[in-house]
């Protein structure tokens, strides 16, 4: 799998419980559609950090980091280079 | 005055001055002011009649803050709906404020039609964000088209203050939600008696990361509008980080925030920002442990903290003066400037110091009531010591020291208190027995170091399979976020009272 399709799997597993026929897009924004909110995030970091094995400090769980299946992706090939 | 002067007095005086920051923009009080006289006529022409209700579903945005206003200046009365509501519940809202106009955006746009479909009073449904198309069909418009086809000139003012400014939506134990009735004249006492004790003035910057679903949160928009300073509009706490560069950058000097953001921010770093420009912080919903006041109080030492209570049935209630703060940090303080406030027990007589009742509230800020519900009004708002006037029975048990000074006690109901939020046990119950199989549920809170309760069901199932997750999915499709169990135990049985009904006190 690559890293977006393990994001788009754990967003879909853990947030994007709906029957409203949603589709994410890689580039939408997580807050903005609703996806998830602040303990929200708290579980994205723990899945980046126990699926990636990469420490994530305060200061990188920022939206330009975090806020949609595209950014996490760059952000995580970051950590892991 | 009206809660739309707020705007209008602050555009006249400081027309040019910084209103909102908020979705990158930096937008003056003309510029508001502008887009939402334009907005106003706009629903005018499209049928929006003085008194019709009309929700705003959508994020914190500025949108949503030019929504308000815009449909307060047409007449209306504006129902903010937290943009994480489900179908189902935000069906059940519309439908019973028999809202006429819906605001929405995003991913929620696409739940707009179906919503049309099932809610009979909605006329028509106005869409934004960035793909915001009209092609859902007849009835559907576009936010930027509404805005560029009227004029900026304001509208002939409809209202007085007599007239509804907003309903709030608040859980109740029977697990549907309640809209709590707010006339202009109670927004203008209670976000004028607010003001007062935080001394707020012009110069004030405030960062607002609470729903403006949420009473707090959007009382912080009223009454920096209201003293002409600027609101910093943030979508929610979910970015610490981002939010404390935007306190620096902004040069912040007011933060309202609730027990889970103030855990959050005392574990963060925050030597990487300078927030020395902060002049006050306040905490309500729920009580703030006394060693997190301390700990706030260390990092902050230059800020003031305000410990508060209140309700969305008076707004805001109580207040500690700041100079208390070391001698009681356990209390939530006096009644605001210009409430009383007393302590009743179960016959009626008020109690004396160290004795635990009801807690009572007298003044303005007592709201109408709740929205055509007079069975559940008649029990909360009951009459009052002069003709007419009635008097708010809080549910909130209190107890009061020597010298005045109020004590939150507990509840006299089960609803749980989770990140500042009112949790209905029977409305999250409701939904997880909607799930194929599940014979029992019981939904209680437990302590919970951020969350201040965290939500926790236990379920007996009907030999069937279900695991944790299958139960959360369920939920997370069918309730916002905050209502959602933190966690679920399976048991064969459940203590039953001699009834039949099930017992809650050995549950933990």
């Amino acid at each position: 799998m690559t890293i977006e399709e393990q994001i788009r799997q754990y967003i879909a597993d853990n947030f994007l419980f709906s029957d409203d026929g949603y589709q994410l897009s890689d580039d939408a924004s997580f807050l903005e559609e609703g996806i998830v909110d602040s303990t929200g995030v708290l579980e994205l970091v723990m899945f980046v950090e126990e699926t990636f094995d990469v420490m994530v400090e305060d200061e990188e769980i920022v939206p330009e980091s975090f806020d949609s299946v595209s950014r996490l992706a760059t952000y995580i090939r970051r950590k892991i280079a | 005055m009206l809660v739309q002067d707020f705007l209008q007095n602050s555009a006249e005086r400081f027309p040019d001055k910084a209103a909102l920051v908020c979705d990158g923009q930096r937008l003056t009080y003309a510029e508001v002011e502008a887009r939402a006289n334009r907005l106003a006529h706009a629903l005018i022409a499209h049928g929006v009649q003085r008194g019709d209700r009309v929700a705003i579903y959508l994020p914190n945005s500025v949108e949503a803050v030019v929504a308000i206003f815009g449909i307060l200046k047409a007449g209306g009365t504006f129902v903010v709906v937290n943009s994480t509501t489900k179908r189902d519940k935000l069906t059940y809202i519309l439908k019973n404020c028999r809202a006429t106009t819906l605001f929405t955006s995003g991913r929620n746009a696409s739940l707009a039609a179906k919503v049309h479909a099932a809610v009979p009073s909605l006329k028509f449904t106005v869409l934004s964000g960035k793909r915001a198309t009209t092609a859902a069909g007849d009835g559907f418009y576009t936010f930027d088209d509404l805005l560029a086809a009227y004029p900026a000139n304001r509208p002939a003012c409809p209202t007085i203050d007599q007239d509804l400014a907003c309903l709030i939506y608040t859980s109740g134990s029977t697990g549907d939600p309640k809209g709590v009735v707010e006339g202009h004249n109670n927004v203008v006492f209670a976000s004028g008696s607010i003001i007062q004790y935080l001394e707020n003035i012009a110069d004030d910057i405030v960062i607002n990361v609470l729903p403006l679903s949420f009473d707090y949160g959007l009382y912080q928009l009223l009454m920096v509008f209201r003293f002409g300073g600027t609101l910093v509009l943030e979508k929610s706490f979910a970015y610490p980080a981002a939010v404390l560069k935007k306190m620096e950058a902004e040069r912040v000097t007011g933060f309202p925030g609730v027990p889970t953001i103030f855990a959050i921010l005392l574990q963060t770093d925050l030597s990487p920002y300078d927030l020395s420009s902060l002049r006050y912080i306040t905490n309500t919903a729920a009580a703030l442990p006394p060693s997190h006041i301390m700990e706030l109080r260390d990092k902050f030492p230059w800020a003031t903290l305000y410990s508060m209570y209140g309700l969305t049935e008076t707004k805001r209630t109580l207040y500690l003066p700041p100079d208390q703060l070391d001698k009681r940090p356990g209390s939530v303080g006096i009644a605001i400037p210009g409430t009383e406030v007393w302590i009743e027990d179960e016959e009626g007589n008020r109690v004396g110091p160290g004795l635990v009742g009801e807690l009572v509230i007298r003044g303005s800020h007592v709201m109408r009531g709740y929205w055509e519900n007079p069975k559940a009004t008649a029990e909360r708002y009951r009459p009052g010591p002069t003709p007419g006037e009635r008097v708010l029975y809080s549910g909130d048990l209190f107890k009061m020291d020597e010298e005045g000074y109020l004590y939150f006690v507990a509840r006299k109901d089960d609803i749980i208190k989770s990140r500042g939020e009112k949790v209905s046990p029977k409305e999250v119950e409701n939904v997880v027995y909607g799930i194929e199989g599940v014979v029992e549920v019981a939904v209680i809170g437990v302590p919970d170091p951020i969350l201040g309760e965290a939500i926790k069901a236990f379920v007996v199932l009907d030999n069937v399979a279900l695991t944790e997750k299958d139960i959360l999915r369920h939920c997370r499709a069918h309730m916002e976020n905050f209502l959602v169990p933190q966690h679920v135990e399976f048991r064969d049985s459940l203590p039953k009272t001699s009834s039949g009904k099930i017992k809650k006190t050995g549950l933990s």
